[in-house]
C-alpha cells in the first residue's frame, strides 16, 4: 500500500498542470457537484423532479481527484449515487438537469432519471440502481480497451455495500486473472443504506483482502481531492506498468440521506457529532484552504461565478424544455 | 452451394466464419475452449482465433454476463456460452437489469450486439437443474430478444443474423438437436430473427411447436400422414419478437391448433402462442386450442420416470386424433425418439 507521502513526491497531474492549475481545475469540480446538488436541493421539495435523488454531498473529493487524474478518454462507471462522478467527468450540465427534471432533452429523455447517468462521448458508460452491478461491466469494458490496444482504462466506482455481493468478487477475480486495466474504487461510507460495516462485514479491511489478490492495491483516508489525485496517478501507473489492476479505497461521509435531499441526524442510526467532525474536513474547505496560497477570496469568488451561472442557465433551460412524446416510451428498446 | 451438415457444425460454421469475418466477435464461457469444446460446437476456434478470441472463463456466470456487456458497450461482439440454460439463472441480474436496459437507458446511444448461447439439457439423466428451458422467462423481458432454431440451417442462419444484431440475443439450443442433420449452405447466410417458419405443409390441424419439439411434431405428422390426416408444422423459430401472423395463417386455415412448447405448461410461451390465436382466429376455430409440455412438475432422473416428464410425438398424434375425432391409431412398430439412437451420456 501507498503511504500519502509517496503520492506527494509526485507533483505534476495528468494533464501537465503545476500544483496550483491542479487544485483550481479539483475545485471547479468540487464546486461543480455541490453546487449543483445545492440547486437540486432547493427546488426537490416543489417535487418538480420526481426522481429518486442519491446525493454526492460529501463525497466531492473522491470523484474530483480521480477524474482529474484519469485522461478524457478514460471510462468511468457508477452507481445510483453518481451526480458527483457524471458532474466530474463531463463538466455537463444541460443533459444532466433535464435528465432529473425528466425532460426530452436529458440524456436518456427522461427516461432514466437520477440514477441512471451516461455520456459515452465523455468516457461515462453506464450508472446503475443494483448495487455492484456495473463492476462487471467495467471489466468486460477493459477487456474490450485491452484487445483494441487504445490505452484507455477504465475506473469503476462503487460503495463498500457492493463488496457484500458475488459479483464484486467474481469480478476482482476475473479482472486480475485476465490482467485487465481495470481502477476499482471502492468509496466507503460507513454504510450500506443504513446497516453499519461491523454488522455486514466478516473482515477487518477489504484493502488487505485485495492485496491478497494479483493488483495494486492504494488505500487513504482523506476529503483532500489532491491527495486523491495524486494517490489516483500512482494507481493508474501502476495499471500502465505491471498490468494489473489497481484497487483503490477512499472513505468519505454522506452528509445528507441515503435517498433524498435532506439531513437524517434524527433517524437514530449515525449521529450529527459524526457528520461535525467531517464538515471540519469537509472536500471544498479543505481545497479552498489551499488554494489560499495562491489566491484571494475574491479569485475564488470568481470560479465559483461562471459555475452558478452554468448551472442557473441548465436548470432554467430544463424547466422550459418538453417532456418526450409518449411515442418515445417505446423508442429505443431495440435497435 | 450447400450440402448436410449437423446442428452443432453449423453453430460452429456459423461462428468460424463470423469471427473471419468480424475480429471483433468472440466466444466465450466455462470451458468454451477446452477439450471438449462445448459439444464440439466450438471446435477449432482456438486454434484459429487465438485464446484472445475463444477462451474459458472463471466459474462466474453473473460476472461474465457484465463482462459481455462492457465489452459489447465498447464495440466488441461477444457471444458467450452457457453449457446449460440453468447456468445462466446465475446470470439473470446482468442479462435483464443491465443488458436488456442498456440500450434504453443510453437515451439510444449505445446498443449492446451481444450473445448468449445457452444450451437445454436433455437425457441421460440430466434431472432437475440441468433440463429447463426458460425461453418465456426471457422472452417476458423488453429489450431481449430470444430465438430457439430446430433445424442445422436456422442454427447457422441464425447464429450468424444474432452475431450481426445490436441487440442482445438469447439463443437457445436443444442438446439432442445437435445430431440432427440437414442442408445447410456452405456461405454465410443470415436468417431472420423475427421469423416463424411452416416447416411441414397440412391441411386438417395447425401444430405450433418451438426447438425439439419441432422435431416430434414432424415425426407425428409423418405418421399421421399414413393414417390420412394431414398436419401443418409451423416452427416458431423466435419467441421474441413472435411472428403471429405465419401461426394465425395457418390456423386460419386448418381451424385446429395445437401448440408443442419446449417446456412447462403453466405461464410458458404456449400461453402466449394459444392467447395470440384466440385473438386473431376466434371466428374460425373449430375446437379450443391445446397445448402440450413439460409434465407439470420438476425433471426426474430415472429414465422411466424421466419418459414421463417430456411430450413426445405420441403425445402430438394422440391431440390431433382428439381435435378430428378419430379413434386413436395403432402405433406398434412406430419408432419413436430416444437418445440411446444417437445420444450416450454422461451428456
Amino acid at each position: 500500500m501507498r503511504t500519502p507521502d509517496q503520492a506527494n513526491t509526485i507533483d505534476r497531474g495528468a494533464a501537465g498542470l503545476d500544483r496550483r492549475e491542479l487544485n483550481v481545475a479539483l475545485y471547479r469540480k468540487l464546486y461543480l457537484i455541490r453546487a449543483a446538488e445545492n440547486s437540486i436541493r432547493k427546488n426537490y421539495r416543489s417535487d418538480v423532479m420526481k426522481t429518486p435523488m442519491h446525493m454526492s454531498t460529501g463525497e466531492e473529493a473522491i470523484v474530483a481527484g480521480v477524474c482529474q487524474a484519469l485522461a478524457p478518454s478514460d471510462q468511468v462507471l457508477g452507481t445510483y449515487r453518481s451526480h458527483g462522478l457524471y458532474l466530474a467527468k463531463t463538466g455537463e450540465t444541460d443533459r444532466f438537469f433535464a435528465e432529473m427534471y425528466g425532460k426530452a432533452t436529458g440524456m436518456a429523455k427522461g427516461k432514466g432519471g437520477s440514477m441512471h447517468l451516461t455520456s459515452p462521448a465523455d468516457g461515462l458508460i453506464c450508472t446503475s440502481a443494483i448495487v455492484a452491478s456495473t463492476i462487471p461491466v467495467a471489466v468486460g469494458a477493459a477487456f474490450a480497451n485491452k484487445v483494441q490496444k487504445n490505452g484507455r482504462l477504465t475506473a469503476v466506482f462503487f460503495g463498500d455495500g457492493a463488496i457484500d455481493e458475488g459479483v464484486f468478487w467474481e469480478s476482482l477475480n476475473c479482472a486480475c486473472a485476465m490482467k485487465l486495466p481495470v481502477l476499482f474504487v471502492c468509496e466507503d461510507n460507513g454504510y450500506a443504506v443504513h446497516s453499519p460495516a461491523g454488522q455486514r462485514h466478516g473482515y477487518d479491511s477489504i484493502a488487505a483482502i485485495a492485496a491478497k489478490f494479483r493488483c495494486n492495491v492504494f488505500s487513504e483516508e482523506t476529503t483532500d481531492a489532491e491527495v486523491i489525485h495524486d494517490l489516483t496517478r500512482a494507481a493508474v501507473g501502476s495499471i500502465r506498468t505491471n498490468e494489473r489492476p489497481s484497487f483503490l479505497y477512499l472513505k468519505y461521509y454522506r452528509y445528507l440521506e441515503h435517498v433524498g435531499v435532506n439531513e437524517d441526524f434524527d433517524q437514530g442510526y449515525r449521529s450529527r457529532q459524526e457528520y461535525e467532525r467531517w464538515a471540519k474536513v469537509d472536500p471544498l474547505k479543505v481545497t479552498q484552504i489551499k488554494l489560499g496560497q495562491w489566491l484571494s477570496q475574491s479569485d475564488i469568488g470568481e470560479l465559483e461565478r461562471p459555475i452558478d451561472e452554468q448551472i442557473a442557465e441548465s436548470v432554467r433551460k430544463a424547466v422550459e424544455a418538453p417532456f418526450a412524446s409518449a411515442e418515445s416510451a417505446y423508442e429505443d428498446l431495440v435497435v | 452451394m450447400s450440402r448436410a451438415l449437423s446442428y452443432r457444425d453449423a453453430l460452429n460454421e456459423a461462428m468460424a466464419q463470423e469471427m473471419r469475418r468480424d475480429p471483433g466477435v468472440f466466444v466465450y464461457g466455462i470451458d468454451v475452449g477446452d477439450h471438449k469444446r462445448i459439444f464440439n460446437s466450438t471446435k477449432g476456434l482456438v486454434e484459429e482465433f487465438g485464446s484472445d478470441r475463444c477462451f474459458s472463463t472463471p466459474l462466474s456466470e453473473d460476472a461474465m454476463a457484465g463482462f459481455g456487456l462492457g465489452a459489447a458497450a465498447n464495440g466488441l461482439r461477444p457471444v458467450h456460452v452457457h453449457m446449460r440454460v440453468d447456468f445462466l439463472l446465475l446470470a439473470v441480474n446482468q442479462l435483464v437489469n443491465m443488458a436488456a436496459t442498456h440500450l434504453y437507458g443510453s437515451g439510444g446511444v449505445m446498443p449492446v450486439p451481444m450473445v448468449v448461447r445457452a444450451i437445454i439439457g436433455r437425457g441421460w439423466g440430466q434431472s432437475f437443474q440441468h433440463s429447463k428451458s426458460l425461453q418465456s422467462w426471457f422472452a417476458h423481458i423488453p429489450g431481449l430478444k430470444v430465438v430457439m432454431p430446430a433445424t442445422p440451417r436456422d442454427a447457422k442462419g441464425m447464429l450468424i443474423a444474432a452475431i450481426r444484431d445490436d441487440n442482445p440475443v438469447v439463443f437457445i439450443e436443444h442438446r439432442w438437436l445437435y445430431d440432427v442433420e440437414g442442408d445447410v449452405p456452405e456461405e454465410p447466410d443470415p436468417m431472420p430473427l423475427d421469423g416463424a417458419q411452416v416447416l411441414r405443409e397440412g391441411t386438417d390441424v395447425t401444430v405450433a411447436a418451438t426447438s425439439w419439439m419441432n422435431v416430434e411434431a414432424v415425426h407425428a405428422a409423418n405418421i399421421l400422414a399414413r393414417h390420412g390426416v394431414s398436419v401443418e408444422v409451423v416452427d416458431c423459430r423466435s419467441i421474441s419478437p413472435f411472428d403471429a401472423d405465419t401461426v394465425l395463417k395457418s390456423v386460419a386455415k386448418t381451424g385446429h391448433c395445437i401448440v408443442a412448447d419446449n417446456d412447462w405448461v403453466h405461464c410458458g410461451f404456449s400461453a402466449e402462442v394459444a392467447a395470440q390465436v384466440y385473438q386473431g382466429c376466434f371466428g374460425r376455430l373449430k375446437s379450443p386450442v391445446e397445448r402440450i409440455g413439460y409434465a407439470p412438475t420438476l425433471c426426474p432422473c430415472t429414465r422411466p420416470l424421466e419418459n414421463e416428464f417430456y411430450p413426445d410425438a405420441r403425445d402430438i398424434i394422440r391431440a390431433v386424433e382428439r381435435k378430428l375425432s378419430l379413434s386413436e391409431s395403432d402405433l406398434t412398430g412406430e419408432d419413436f425418439y430416444s437418445y440411446e439412437n444417437k445420444f450416450k451420456g454422461p451428456f
